[in-house]
């Protein structure tokens, strides 16, 4: 009875200290959202760049190597974030190809793991929404005199509800990783110190109810990110 | 091929923006995490970044992390807890100017009522002696950090090699070991200062062994040679140095309380 008494006065502690957090604004936890929402976007605009046209390449083209790609990006969706941290760590230390450019623990750098880790999720998504549009659009398109690329645009506007979708799990997977956000951005305090990160530390200083406090935070920032994109969809 | 030169361009731009934006000095220190989790830094280090207009950024790992980023570059200046290993980074030619900041001690802490009845043994080997004897539960960092260094050694003075589902080697941070430790009833080796930090609310675990010369654990700091490292912050990192080593920082190290207790100890006066 004592025990579930403790656990439900935890989870009641750590709502009481996430609707404090909210409520103050504290100055580093606004920053954690702010690191955490500025990699983020940045790196889903990135991720988009590359992933929705390399999706749609995948989703429409027939050419030989296509099933081994389609495989490929499969796998790389199951990509470990620590993997892509350690691969990024190692060309960006003063040890690596790209030492020089001293970006390790930067935001920057984390948002080159995050684009890495975000961008076969969307190219996946939108292969599956590319090849489950109306195989007619894309022959009407060009009949009514349309280049290809015209074309596979119009197709993406027709579908861009899967395109949402791949964008939104592309969001989903970096703002919560934290593999990446931890070894690329080395989890420093007022610059490279996301919500995840955040969450991390607290956890290791044993402040379970403050760390799922952030956690509550940090679903609400991305309940709101969500709602605003949802909103897009509906134009 | 257009959309890719694009996408270049747009990553260039993104990517100097976040390293320029930055107008003031960034000086980077690895430390270990229980100079980060004390808290301690928060009130050292904005009085130096005030005074010479820089930022310092802080990256909290274990001691063996902490050295190896210094070896490799990554920081300007290492602040750990690993006197032979500290020695052997400046040895090998990695950093320079090592200097003693301050010390504390670390203290066996294991279940109050004592299964391996550690709290009456004379020295830490027959401490240790007595958990291996008795199989009781000890919880290893496993880590490389300074802590797990000086656990390490004291099992190879007691002449055990500790093995068997009895020794758990976590891999984890010192705060996420005495949560461990203290869901499993078992013993672990702790600096005194997190475990003050946790003793309150967070752990019931009680101190059963400390005290003895060799449990004595003193932090310094190393600047990055720039020998090795032309890009390292050298110059800044010496300021640091003199910072924490002078009388403003040991100051400000002297007085930090956790809870009302000390957590580090200066030397000299």
């Amino acid at each position: 009875m004592e025990a579930v008494w403790n656990s439900m006065n935890f989870l009641a502690e750590s709502l009481a200290a996430a609707a404090a957090l909210i409520m103050a604004l504290d100055p580093e936890v606004v920053h954690a959202v702010r690191t955490s929402l500025f990699t983020t976007a940045i790196a889903i605009i990135l991720a988009a760049g590359i992933g929705i046209p390399v999706g749609t390449l995948l989703g429409l083209g027939r050419f030989a190597g296509r099933r081994a790609a389609l495989t490929l990006l499969n796998t790389l969706m199951a990509l470990p974030t620590v993997v892509v941290g350690l691969v990024v760590y190692g060309l960006l230390s003063r040890q690596g190809p790209l030492g020089a450019w001293g970006l390790l623990f930067t935001p920057a750098a984390m948002i080159i793991g995050q684009t890495i880790l975000a961008a076969p999720i969307v190219a996946n998504y939108t292969v599956a929404a590319v090849a489950g549009a109306d195989p007619r659009i894309m022959t009407t398109a060009l009949t009514l005199g349309a280049g290809r690329l015209r074309g596979a645009g119009q197709l993406l506007m027709e579908v861009r509800f899967g395109v949402m979708a791949a964008i939104v799990a592309g969001f989903g997977r970096v703002i919560a990783e934290v593999g990446v956000a931890m070894m690329l951005g080395g989890n420093i305090r007022n610059y490279t110190r996301t919500m995840t990160t955040a969450i991390a530390l607290e956890t290791s200083k044993g402040e379970f109810a403050f760390g799922l406090a952030l956690g509550l935070v940090l679903l609400t920032v991305a309940l709101i990110v969500n709602l605003f994109l949802n909103l897009l969809q509906q134009k | 091929m257009k959309l890719l030169r694009i996408l270049t361009a747009v990553m260039v731009v993104i990517l100097t923006l976040c390293t320029m934006s930055t107008a003031e000095e960034r000086l980077r220190m690895s430390t270990t995490t229980s100079t980060e989790n004390s808290g301690l830094l928060k009130v050292l280090l904005p009085p130096f970044e005030k005074q010479h207009n820089c930022k310092v950024d802080v990256i909290a790992v274990g001691t063996g992390k902490a050295l190896k980023l210094g070896e490799a570059g990554d920081v300007d200046v290492v602040f750990v807890h690993a006197r032979k290993l500290e020695d052997k980074f400046v040895a090998d030619g990695f950093g320079v100017n090592r200097k003693d900041v301050m010390y504390n001690d670390f203290v066996m802490i294991g279940p109050a009522d004592d299964p391996a009845a550690v709290k009456s043994a004379k020295t830490s080997g027959e401490a240790l002696s007595r958990i291996a004897g008795k199989q009781a539960f000890f919880v290893s960092r496993g880590d490389e950090s300074g802590t797990h260094q000086k656990e390490k050694e004291l099992w190879q003075a007691a002449g055990i090699k500790p093995s068997g589902s009895w020794y758990v080697e976590a891999g984890q941070g010192m705060g996420e070991v005495i949560v461990m430790a203290t869901e499993k009833r078992a013993y672990t080796l702790a600096d005194r200062g997190t475990y003050n930090a946790f003793k309150k609310a967070k752990t019931d675990l009680e101190i059963v062994f400390e005290g003895e010369k060799v449990l004595f654990n003193p932090y310094g700091v190393i600047a990055v040679n720039p020998q090795k490292h032309p890009h390292a912050k050298y110059e800044l990192a010496l300021k640091f140095i003199d910072y924490v080593t002078g009388p403003t920082g040991q100051k400000i190290i002297a007085d930090y309380r956790v809870n009302g207790d000390p957590i580090f100890f200066v030397y000299g006066q």
